[in-house]
């Protein structure tokens, strides 16, 4: 295979799995130290892509606007923690599941009659615009290499924040034992809403970044969600560094399935058929992995609690 | 009990009004209601089918749909083979009998079933709900690859599975009974399999898996055993569905239509018999009448009535956990009085820590 090809196709499989690494970070984190499934993540991934593509309208900076959507997906994910999903902490997942697929239902209205029902289109911004040539011969989008630079910026401060602060040391303790981070005088509540935001950020953040590389839509949040739930269920629910490792992964396989797969069966079956399964293979592929994983380690690589 | 004895009352006038409700809908000129409430019945069968997992079985499957897509796609497949006669992977003709095709979608969902719930079974709690999504999501995209089946466009099955005289599913009214019976058979079978052994094993497995398996029993045999037997009941279900509508395509698996299953399972009150088939019928019939009603109020108010769905679920998971079945039993007020006290909901085993 041609390497120049090989190395674009590897940049995009990792910009993929770093996009889910944002969802997905957040996520584990409510999953973990709450013991909660939340649908409604996607949502604040769409908030964000519609507050950006707002101020990008009003400011006509795409820096300003992300960092101005930013804090407000968070604050939409306060709200929402303190009015809804406060009282579903200690109920059953099934409730859980339903109260936040109302939110969802919620969240697309809403934005529908805000914004409407035609996708709103987003530029990347000026001095991201064109292409870098980071090996000579081989141009890629300045835009998605930036998306990379940020999701790796946004490891190194989670890594440092769940690491080496006192709230990290925190929200580890509630993971692995709430009610005795309860006991020792912790006010666990806050330290919950202070997880949730800080989901619901990275979530605006991914948004905002998916923006001008997919269409803003209603429903946007829910493609990535499903797959931010692989990443999840393959990295180990409540580990950050689970959750990393299984984003590039799935970015990696998704990827490249989508490139490799068709080719390579070209060499066995003939070019309709091949195209055929290939694509069909290649959407498959990453649930294909999440399932041998399961298969083998049903807890996910990294998994949170002993 | 006067809840059971109210119970009775309401189900007997469930029972009569479906089965009067044909004759009188044609009689008054409304055979719109015929079809809206044959397609209500199989939903119903759906919900009943996830119902039997999730309500006895304490098993939370997001991906439901799944199955009944796949019910689908076997009729609808059947059917592309039967018209243009060739074969299926060049093996297998197509047809239109529905002895054929009605019994190959059960076998064929119940088939997908197994491995699936194999591999999500070995999970519980949050990872099990995310899975079954994940699984559920794989089929669609495999469905939208399907170029040879028109991809995300799907099929139209323009003929109706054919099935001996006197039954005729192209007749409004033939069609409506066959889906009542299939129904009330698949209920009746619930009814007598949540009260077997079987049953038993299944809902302890529910309250306390690890005390079930220190009596001796293979909790997880019992509930792959359930997993397949609804996913087979779902694939029923979708055959009917796409014979119903007259289309099969990927949007039968969508993951919003699990969502709405579950919506239904919990709106009718999860783990009773009935429940689900008050569910699908409140759900559709709000989603039939309810942008119409808004749109007498306000100019475009209908086209966002989901807005309105949203806070409402949120509402009866806080505040009407037993659903429209509480409503029938009389203990909806008492449940919600006791909600706003500030003891714990009876009824709820304490949740079992890690």
């Amino acid at each position: 295979m041609d390497p120049l090809l090989l190395i674009e196709q590897s940049l995009n499989g990792f910009q993929l799995g770093v996009m889910l690494f944002l969802m997905a970070a957040g996520l584990t984190l409510v999953f973990g130290v709450m013991d909660m499934i939340n649908l409604a993540h996607g949502s604040f991934y769409m908030v964000g892509a519609y507050l950006t593509a707002t101020f990008v309208g009003l400011f006509d900076s795409f820096l300003l606007a992300v960092v101005l959507a930013v804090p407000l997906a968070a604050l939409v994910g306060v709200v929402v923690e303190l009015v809804a999903l406060r009282t579903l902490y200690g109920r059953d997942h099934l409730d859980q599941v339903l109260a936040t697929f109302g939110l969802i239902l919620f969240f697309n209205e809403l934005v529908k009659i805000v914004w409407g029902p035609v996708p709103l289109r987003l530029t990347p911004p000026e001095f991201l615009a064109g292409q870098v040539e980071l090996i000579p011969g081989a141009p890629y989008p300045a835009f998605r290499l930036a998306v990379i630079v940020v999701g790796i910026a946004v490891g190194a401060f989670l890594w440092y924040l769940i690491g080496r602060t006192r709230l990290g040391m925190l929200i580890r303790a509630g993971a692995s034992n709430r009610e005795m981070v309860t006991a020792l005088g912790v006010d666990i509540a806050r330290i919950f809403t202070a997880v949730f935001a800080l989901g619901a950020g990275l979530a605006g953040l991914a948004g905002a970044m998916a923006g001008p590389i997919l269409a803003v839509e209603v429903g946007m949040g829910e493609h990535i969600l499903i797959l931010t739930f692989v990443v999840i269920v393959i990295g180990g629910i409540g580990s950050v560094k689970g959750a990393f490792v299984g984003a590039v992964l799935v970015g990696m396989v998704d990827t490249f399935g989508r490139v490799l797969l068709p080719t390579t069966l070209k060499l066995f079956l003939d070019p309709s058929t091949a195209d055929g399964v290939g694509a069909s293979l290649a959407s498959m592929a990453i649930y294909i992995l999440m399932a041998a994983v399961l298969f083998f380690r049903p807890r996910g690589l990294f998994p949170a609690h002993g | 009990m006067a809840g059971a004895r109210r119970r009775k009352i309401a189900l007997a006038c469930l029972l009569g009004f479906l089965v009067l409700l044909p004759p009188v809908a044609l009689a008054a000129g409304e055979p719109f209601y015929v079809s809206l409430f044959t397609r209500i019945l199989i939903t119903a069968l759906a919900a009943a089918s996830l119902n039997l997992i999730l309500g006895f079985g304490g098993m939370v499957s997001f991906g439901h749909a799944a199955f009944v897509g796949i019910g689908g796609y076997v009729v609808g497949i059947a059917f592309v083979h039967a018209s243009d006669g060739t074969l299926f992977l060049g093996l297998l003709p197509g047809t239109v009998s529905g002895f054929v095709v009605l019994p190959l979608a059960m076998i064929v969902a119940g088939l997908v079933a197994l491995p699936i719930g194999a591999i999500c079974l070995r999970t519980t709690g949050i990872s099990f709900i995310m899975i079954t999504l994940a699984f559920a999501q794989m089929l669609y995209y495999l469905m939208i690859s399907l170029r040879r089946y028109n991809g995300q466009d799907g099929i139209a099955v323009w003929q109706r599975s054919e099935l001996p005289w006197p039954i005729d599913l192209d007749d409004r009214m033939s069609f409506y009974y066959v889906a009542l019976a299939v129904l009330l058979a698949f209920l009746y079978g619930t009814h007598r399999m949540v009260n077997s052994r079987f049953g038993r094993v299944l809902r302890a497995a529910k309250d306390n898996e690890r005390r079930v398996r220190a009596l001796g029993f293979h909790a997880y045999r019992y509930k792959l055993a359930a997993f397949v037997i609804a996913g087979a009941a779902a694939g029923l279900s979708g055959a009917l569905l796409v014979n119903s509508t007259g289309f099969v395509g990927p949007s039968y698996l969508e993951w919003h239509r699990s969502g709405d299953l579950i919506v239904m399972v919990v709106l009718g009150g999860v783990g009773t018999l009935f429940g689900p088939v008050l569910g699908a019928g409140a759900l559709m019939l709000l989603e039939e009448f309810i942008p119409e009603l808004l749109n007498g109020l306000a100019d475009g108010l209908g086209e966002h009535w989901k807005i309105f769905l949203g806070p409402i679920l949120i509402l009866i998971v806080l505040y009407a956990r037993r659903g429209l079945m509480g409503l029938v039993d009389g203990s909806l007020g008492g449940s919600l009085l006791r909600r706003l006290r500030p003891e714990p909901p009876p009824g709820k085993p304490p949740r079992r820590r890690r």
